[in-house]
């Protein structure tokens, strides 16, 4: 309920509200985008942008299309991916590695020593690799039902039950 | 409906990941409303998944505070564009530029200037050059004209006639040489004053016994004629040639008062 009401007072143009959501989500957007650029400052500053343009356009969010969460993950990954193909980013990174977001999590050094981190860290590591593609590319990388399906060579009837059981092994992990 | 096996099938899942259609986000959304589980069901998945994506951000320094952004949240949406008000500086190659044309404008007009001339010299000369053939062919004429008086002057068969002046036109005189063979005279008119306007001078062949006069033409061309030599035709007996004045087109009879110059044919 307390989230709604941000979101209703952000649509009126809040800043306090759009504070509380820009703390609640702004990990969760420079990770997103992380993923797809591959690099601390351009994530951040890809981070920032997407919550100014948020801002701009908050008129055109509605919650009967769907989550306020949902709607800045769009704009997040649009806006990595806008990023990745212009000149000057295509410039300074030639080739970049198409590994998901668990390698992120298994290779880091620098992540810091929050529960959260630990706890997700060992989630990565016991998820199946199939596991991992299907969280990738269905939330990471903004890809459609059908799209999943056809990349990874499933029928959509599974895509959804394994999306859903691996969704519910992170629930039980980071929620309980 | 079953929300159970709505929840199991993993729509939601799939809802909060932004990966359904416009049409089917509506169906959650209104299931939503109307189910709190659902609606639980999104929260929880949502949760987790913002803890997910969340950890998969690097924080190697922890600056992305809000006050970051807010700055720029008062300024308005329309990307304004930066116009320069430095003037721009126009470089030597447009000053280069501008004074080629110029001087290619001024050439080409001094050209056309040359060239219409050049036309008007050419016409000048070419109305020289006609003036000069046709004095060319004057002369010529007036050489042939000479060539046949010489001829008539040292033939044989030409006839002299010295025509002295009559009464008040004493100081005048003429000439005639008639070519009997060929039927024509030569009139040499030198001694004869320029007529008066509308007035020309008519040459008559005579019989003396009784005084007949034929008129044998008009000279018009008098003032024109330079050398004043002119060819009549004459198939007549004459026993004399006489030249009187008369009005312009001559006349039937010549008018005794205005003959100016009278000569008999000497018949030996």
């Amino acid at each position: 309920m307390q989230l709604d009401s941000l979101v209703e007072k952000f649509k009126q143009k809040d800043e306090k509200a759009f504070e509380s959501l820009y703390n609640m989500y702004r990990d969760s957007m420079q990770g997103v985008i992380f993923n797809i650029v591959r690099d601390n400052d351009i994530a951040k500053e890809v981070m920032q942008d997407v919550f100014i343009k948020a801002w701009h356009k908050a008129d055109s969010y509605s919650s009967e299309k769907g989550r306020f969460f949902t709607w800045l993950l769009n704009i997040a990954r649009n806006a990595a991916i806008d990023k990745t193909r212009s000149k000057a980013f295509k410039k300074s990174k030639q080739n970049l590695n198409s590994d998901f977001f668990v390698d992120i999590l298994e290779s880091s050094e620098s992540l810091d020593n929050s529960t959260n981190a630990i706890g997700m860290k060992k989630f990565v590591e016991k998820l199946a690799d199939k596991c991992k593609a299907v969280i990738d590319l269905l939330y990471f990388k903004g890809y459609t039902q059908v799209e999943a399906s056809e990349t990874l060579k499933m029928p959509i009837g599974t895509i959804k039950t394994r999306n859903r059981n691996c969704i519910n092994e992170l629930r039980n992990l980071v929620l309980n | 409906m079953d929300i159970k096996a709505y929840i199991e099938s993993g729509i939601l899942e799939l809802y909060v990941a932004g990966a359904l259609s416009e049409k089917e986000n509506k169906e959650v959304f209104d299931l939503m409303l109307q189910y709190p589980e659902i609606k639980k069901e999104i929260i929880e998945i949502e949760s987790a998944l913002v803890k997910l994506t969340a950890a998969v951000c690097q924080k190697t320094n922890k600056a992305s505070t809000f006050q970051a952004i807010k700055s720029k949240l008062s300024q308005s949406n329309t990307d304004t564009k930066v116009i320069s008000i430095v003037k721009p500086k126009y470089n030597w190659l447009t000053y280069t530029g501008w004074a080629a044309s110029v001087i290619l404008a001024v050439g080409l007009l001094w050209t056309t200037n040359q060239n219409n001339a050049l036309k008007s010299d050419i016409q000048v000369a070419e109305t020289q050059q006609e003036l000069l053939e046709i004095q060319i062919e004057k002369s010529k004429n007036n050489l042939y004209e000479a060539n046949t008086l010489i001829t008539v002057l040292r033939d044989d068969n030409i006839t002299q006639v010295p025509l002295a002046g009559q009464g008040n036109f004493a100081t005048t005189y003429a000439k005639v040489y008639w070519d009997r063979n060929a039927n024509r005279i030569f009139l040499d008119a030198q001694g004869l004053p320029a007529p008066p306007p509308g007035k020309v001078y008519q040459v008559w062949s005579l019989k003396l016994s009784p005084l007949t006069p034929t008129s044998l033409g008009t000279i018009d061309s008098f003032t024109t004629d330079e050398n004043k030599i002119f060819e009549i035709n004459n198939p007549n007996e004459s026993e004399a040639f006489g030249i009187t004045l008369e009005p312009a087109g001559g006349s039937e009879t010549p008018t005794m008062e205005q003959l100016y110059t009278l000569g008999v044919v000497s018949t030996t």
